[in-house]
């Protein structure tokens, strides 16, 4: 298998993680895998990115504009930034759910809709809500999980779901697996119904 | 052995602990701080490892290691050798007997840094070589070199990876268990280990003349290397060569030239892989230095050869390379086409901007905001230093009017307070760089009778560069508990008369006790007391009674919480972020901001 895939969002959302897991997971498989994260300053805050590169033939960890086959975005304007990383026919995983910046002014409005109905007309895209997935679980820090799940059940991600259960049971400490494990079966539900509609 | 999947950090680690390296030192800052981590994770036998003060402790604490025929590594960021500098110069000049690897990761971008310079014009300027990684399996296989050309040679020997190097993760075959190598111990020598000019004018000579055999020796090395035959060539270094190779992967006839070893330059290496070109793009991050390399190399030579670059505008002059520039510059170049039909991201509505801020709950967030509450209307400079803390420069707290380099804050504090007396001088520090550069500071200030207030922010970690520990934290990577180090015995004993302790989250108790020492004269300094809230429980969460809040936005115009935002004209708190630091219920007018059970 080859494929790229772009995680981003704002930093503390947990985008570190998610792509560990699916690094760890499509590893546990197989193919070889590279990967990138932004990690200092800009974690405060910031936009992040994860770069995931799976598969033989990716010599540098950044993937290329143009060459994502998947972009996993935790927040609507984040997936808009970095739309251009994403190939012409590749797919996008969204949350509805805005990160609104502090600096008052250029939040006044922002609230995501617009962000998300651009990229519902430029892609083929699955938009998933991080509350409403993680309410049952009591906290959004979950959603990380859960939208691993959401692209596995697409079948978009090209790891199967027993892979990435099995990375989650061996890299999240114990007294959270219980919730991570139900989130990604959440998660992975909504991504199922997503590509059986399609 | 086993496959790890590591940071290119890891492999760094990793490669130091197969080559049996000893002891281990550095100070923490991005992109270098998972090395050392790296290193206390993994079972080693033997091996001594530490987060030193500074960077300096840290070089000499390796080289008294390296003087035993132990190995030893040293860690730290680019701007982080400054600080180093001093020992590594003359630690040029003595030499070591065991291998010594100085790795100093730079920033290209820069990403986390104060500035963009590029460590291999310190190993030129100290005349030893430098291994400059493309990926975290060469900066795994460089590290083991870098020993090897260490003890060889008897020279400090400098790993240079950069941010992405560092920070990507790649499989790397590991053992499962090290086990540091057997050393010497110390030979006494005073003719080897003292320097003294005779030596050193001795030593100087040696060092011209090995860094010739050296620069022999790497025209062989595997990691230079070239493919490729066009006329037309590609010359590119560390991840930047990773970019161009995947980019020329469908172009194996392009002639694309890696320099691993910039420093003593490979030359009958350069001089064969250039046969018959006309034409070289230097593809490098930072400084043009293989770019002037080649330049000196044509002269030396006479080659007819066209050198572009960072100094013909082809390459831009600052930033960092990516994937896609390789594309744009290497086939501008070259004169190739490429496909770059992505997905359609025309008339994409403009993203808002999100400059890294203070998290929510931040205990620093507290102290910015007492003092400036307590100088409102004063006539107040405030230097900033570098942590999380710098962060407090950002609207709406608008409280760093400085920030230059470690520990700066302090004595800058002073200088301003020489120049205009009637302004009060603040100076913010972290308990971390207080520790690294601060200190000396303080005594320069107390001894030249300044005026100013320090305001030590303790939050008990290092917390920009991932939660490291220091002298107050009463943990080292060998053992816990150790002594905790005390900030305020310090500074009492320097001579600061008043040291007041304080939690900066009793907003009331913080502003009197900055408005106490602003009336008196001298150095007085306040220390903010309050634990990082990346690594303590959350208290009670706060909510906002959309009732009771009259949209005055106080709460979000005053302290600029990421937690804060506006919905409808009100303050609403994001329950995922609020810590419950009750800061903006102290602001609010009509105490719109309560328990959110309540």
């Amino acid at each position: 298998m080859k494929k790229d895939i772009m995680i981003c969002g704002v930093g503390g959302q947990g985008t570190v993680l998610a792509s560990k897991i699916i690094a760890a997971s499509a590893m546990d498989e197989g193919s070889a895998v590279h990967s990138a994260e932004t990690i200092g300053m800009a974690q405060r805050g910031g936009s992040v990115t994860s770069h995931v590169r799976i598969g033989e033939g990716a010599y540098s960890p950044l993937i290329p504009v143009g060459g994502a086959d998947l972009l996993i975005a935790f927040e609507p304007s984040e997936a808009v930034r970095n739309l251009r990383y994403l190939k012409k026919d590749g797919f996008v995983i969204v949350n509805r759910v805005p990160v609104k910046p502090t600096t008052l002014g250029s939040s006044e409005g922002y609230d995501g809709k617009e962000e998300i109905a651009f990229l519902q007309s430029k892609c083929d895209c699955l938009v998933v809500d991080s509350d409403a997935l993680c309410a049952p679980f009591g906290s959004s820090k979950f959603f990380n999980v859960a939208v691993i799940g959401a692209a596995a059940g697409t079948g978009k991600l090209g790891i199967g779901a027993d892979t990435i259960r099995n990375t989650i049971v061996r890299i999240v400490p114990e007294r959270f697996q219980e919730k991570n494990l139900a989130a990604f079966d959440a998660g992975s539900k909504i991504g199922v119904n997503q590509y059986a509609n399609q | 052995m086993s496959k790890q999947y590591v940071m290119g950090n890891g492999a760094i680690a990793l490669g130091a602990l197969k080559a049996g390296v000893n002891l281990v030192a550095g100070y923490p800052g991005t992109p270098s701080s998972e090395i050392i981590e790296t290193v206390a994770k993994y079972p080693h036998e033997g091996t001594y490892v530490e987060w030193s003060v500074n960077e300096k402790a840290a070089m000499e604490v390796a080289a008294a290691a390296a003087y035993c025929g132990a190995r030893a590594m040293v860690t730290m960021k680019q701007v982080g050798l400054n600080v180093a500098s001093d020992p590594l110069m003359s630690l040029a000049y003595v030499g070591v007997k065991g291998g010594m690897v100085v790795v100093s990761a730079d920033d290209p971008g820069p990403i986390s840094s104060q500035t963009e310079q590029d460590t291999r014009r310190f190993a030129e300027f100290a005349r030893i070589p430098v291994f400059d990684p493309s990926s975290p399996e060469e900066a795994f296989d460089m590290v083991q070199e870098a020993f090897v050309c260490s003890e060889k040679y008897k020279t400090p020997v400098i790993l240079r990876p950069t941010t992405r190097v560092d920070h990507a993760y790649a499989s790397i075959d590991a053992p499962d268990t090290f086990k540091a190598k057997e050393y010497e111990g110390f030979v006494k020598d005073s003719k080897k280990w003292v320097i003294f000019p005779r030596l050193s004018y001795l030593n100087h000579a040696m060092i011209e003349k090995r860094n010739v055999e050296i620069g022999e020796e790497f025209s062989s090395c595997r990691f230079n290397t070239v493919s490729g035959d066009s006329n037309k060539a590609v010359i590119a270094t560390g991840v930047s060569y990773a970019y161009a190779a995947e980019y020329l992967k469908d172009h194996p006839e392009i002639r694309l030239i890696k320099v691993g070893t910039p420093h003593p330059l490979p030359e009958r290496f350069l001089l064969k892989a250039l046969e018959g070109v006309s034409e070289a793009l230097c593809f490098e991050e930072l400084s043009p230095y293989i770019e002037e390399s080649l330049l000196k190399l044509i002269g030396k030579h006479h080659l007819e050869l066209d050198v572009r670059g960072k100094l013909t505008g082809d390459v831009p002059p600052s930033g960092e390379n990516d994937a896609d520039s390789a594309r744009r510059i290497i086939s501008r170049f070259l004169g190739m086409e490429f496909d770059e039909t992505g997905a359609d991201h025309a008339g994409a509505p403009q993203p808002p901007m999100r400059p890294p801020v203070l998290c929510a709950g931040c205990p620093h967030r507290a102290s910015f905001y007492a003092v400036k509450r307590a100088m409102k209307g004063k006539k107040a400079v405030f230097c900033g230093d570098i942590g999380c803390y710098t962060l407090g420069n950002a609207m709406p707290l608008d409280m760093v009017d400085t920030c230059l380099c470690m520990g700066a804050g302090v004595t800058m504090a002073q200088g301003f307070d020489h120049m205009d007396p009637d302004a009060v001088s603040f100076a913010f520090v972290g308990d971390s760089t207080f520790f690294a550069s601060g200190i000396t500071g303080v005594v320069n200030a107390v001894y030249n009778a300044a005026d100013m207030i320090l305001c030590v922010l303790d939050n008990s970690t290092t917390a920009m560069t991932g939660h490291q520990p220091h002298p107050g934290t009463g943990r080292n990577l060998m053992a816990t508990p150790v002594e905790k180090v005390s900030i305020e015995k310090i500074l009492l004993a320097v001579g600061v008369e008043k040291v007041v302790t304080v939690d900066p989250l009793d907003l009331d108790a913080a502003i009197a006790a900055v408005k106490e020492c602003a009336a008196l004269k001298g150095v007085k300094a306040i220390i903010f007391k309050s634990p990082c809230v990346a690594i303590t429980k959350p208290d009670k969460k706060l909510r906002v009674d959309s009732e009771t809040c009259i949209g005055c936005l106080r709460c979000i115009k005053e302290i600029g919480c990421p937690a804060l935002s506006v919905t409808d004209g009100k303050a609403v708190i994001d329950e995922n972020l609020c810590t419950g630091c009750g800061l903006c219920a102290k602001l609010c007018p009509v105490n719109a901001i309560g328990g959110a059970e309540g």
